[in-house]
């Protein structure tokens, strides 16, 4: 039986994991290639590196970090942050990434979606998705795309562009609500369900995740493939061997034992 | 020596990292002749079948085709586990080896494509690529168009329906999942691989 996934998130600024709140606010939470190690050995099905401060001197950091934790990692491993063009994700894939993620660069050029799938495969692309609740409430496009690490408002629709992206030849769709990164307050199913019920493609639930319940949450109600995480494993709020445990009681499919 | 074979599509370091990391001799090639020289080769594809064509303009289809021939052990991962029957739905024009019958299809419009993720093995008895390998171990999976049930099946996976998740017939061997990345139960397979 196809299991749900979890995905355990190492937010990288200059070589180190942080984990801050709405984006901001960062904390040191370790090195990357031991975090995910320690996150793979613990039951994590997936690990996702993101540089969250990219820029192009910080480029040569993210690529040695990414050669590191892919040296002993044999599960999945996604990269994203500061990928720009085809070549950056080339160098990437070289680095030893299984995937990447892309966010900021796909909305301004959907293109470079096909580009890189065209070369290393649809598998290999993730589209990652920052989306916030309007707060006016209006039209019937309640969910905006985010772009520059949630800097900056498309006035694109969350679920329109997923369709796209997908549309595209994007593997997977990375979706996080900003309204709950780092909160601890539960995924939005809402957002969630609307994009997994768009497209055919596996939808990563991102932001909110804080008990066992926020994960059964999304994988029923919000109909997500994976669940993502960051802060509550890397602070040793939830130890993901236990969350799974409890997954399993819920009657959510997990792999286990790892 | 190993070789592990490079048609240009995709990216091969996972699996390479994978048998470096159990202490195997590997080189990845595009040629012809490393392929035959190898005594053992390790056939990974991604993406869609179509890009199997550049076996045929390389001359690489038949170095494959002449080490499956000369019983040396091969073993075909994802697309290069599809490659090895027939064809595949996805592109009518391009031909697999025909080693295992049959062709390979979409899943059915009941479940979500592509299949990714960690799936469960109803693992057969007697192979020896998933020697050791427990009942219901879990691999990752990703791809769009599956084998069928055959014969020479090692293991199979349900996703809308059964199919084929490895299969083996004396010297070959194919995995539709990625051994490279299925944790522990993926590297023990690959160790089985190096030392058949």
């Amino acid at each position: 039986m196809l299991t749900k996934r979890i995905i355990a998130c190492l937010d990288m600024d200059g070589g180190r994991v942080v984990k801050g709140v709405r984006f901001k606010n960062l904390r040191d939470a370790g090195d990357p290639a031991e975090c995910a190690t320690a996150h793979a050995r613990n039951g994590a099905d997936e690990i996702v590196l993101l540089d969250i401060t990219a820029t192009s001197a910080n480029r040569r950091t993210l690529l040695d970090a990414v050669r590191s934790t892919a040296r002993s990692l044999f599960v999945p491993f996604t990269v994203g942050g500061g990928i720009r063009q085809l070549e950056d994700a080339a160098a990437v894939f070289d680095a030893g990434a299984d995937k990447i993620a892309i966010n900021s660069a796909a909305v301004r050029d959907p293109a470079l979606i096909g580009g890189i799938a065209g070369r290393f495969g649809s598998q290999a692309v993730v589209v990652a998705i920052d989306a916030r609740r309007r707060v006016d409430g209006s039209s019937d496009k309640r969910f905006e795309v985010f772009v520059a690490g949630g800097r900056t408002p498309t006035g694109r629709d969350a679920i329109q562009w997923a369709r796209e992206a997908a549309a595209c030849g994007a593997g997977e769709i990375l979706l996080t609500s900003m309204d709950r990164d780092g909160t601890q307050s539960g995924f939005d199913c809402q957002l969630v369900r609307e994009v997994a019920e768009a497209v055919s493609i596996p939808v990563i639930a991102s932001g909110g995740a804080g008990s066992p319940r926020d994960f059964i949450e999304v994988f029923r109600d919000g109909r997500a493939d994976a669940a993502l995480a960051a802060s509550i494993f890397h602070f040793g709020i939830e130890n993901i061997a236990q969350l799974k445990h409890e997954l399993r009681d819920a009657g959510v499919a997990v792999r286990w034992p790892c | 020596m190993i070789a592990i074979v490079d048609y240009g599509a995709g990216n091969l370091n996972s699996v390479k990292k994978a048998f470096d990391y159990l202490g195997a001799e590997v080189v990845v090639t595009d040629q012809p002749e490393t392929v035959a020289t190898a005594e053992k080769i390790v056939f990974p594809g991604v993406g869609h079948f179509s890009s199997l064509q550049a076996l045929n303009r390389t001359g690489l289809r038949e170095a494959l085709l002449q080490a499956a021939g000369a019983s040396k052990p091969l073993l075909g991962i994802c697309l290069g586990m599809q490659w090895l029957f027939e064809g595949s739905e996805e592109c009518a024009e391009v031909a697999g080896a025909g080693i295992f019958p049959g062709r390979c299809r979409q899943f059915p419009s009941s479940v979500k494509s592509p299949h990714v993720g960690w799936n469960s093995l109803r693992v057969q008895q007697g192979s020896q690529l998933l020697r050791g390998i427990a009942q219901d171990s879990f691999v990752y999976y990703t791809h769009s168009f599956h084998a069928p049930v055959v014969a020479g099946m090692a293991a199979a996976s349900e996703y809308g329906l059964q199919f084929a998740g490895a299969v083996e017939r004396g010297n070959i061997f194919g995995v539709q999942f990625h051994p490279e990345k299925s944790g522990e139960v993926g590297l023990s397979i690959l160790k089985n691989f190096c030392e058949v």
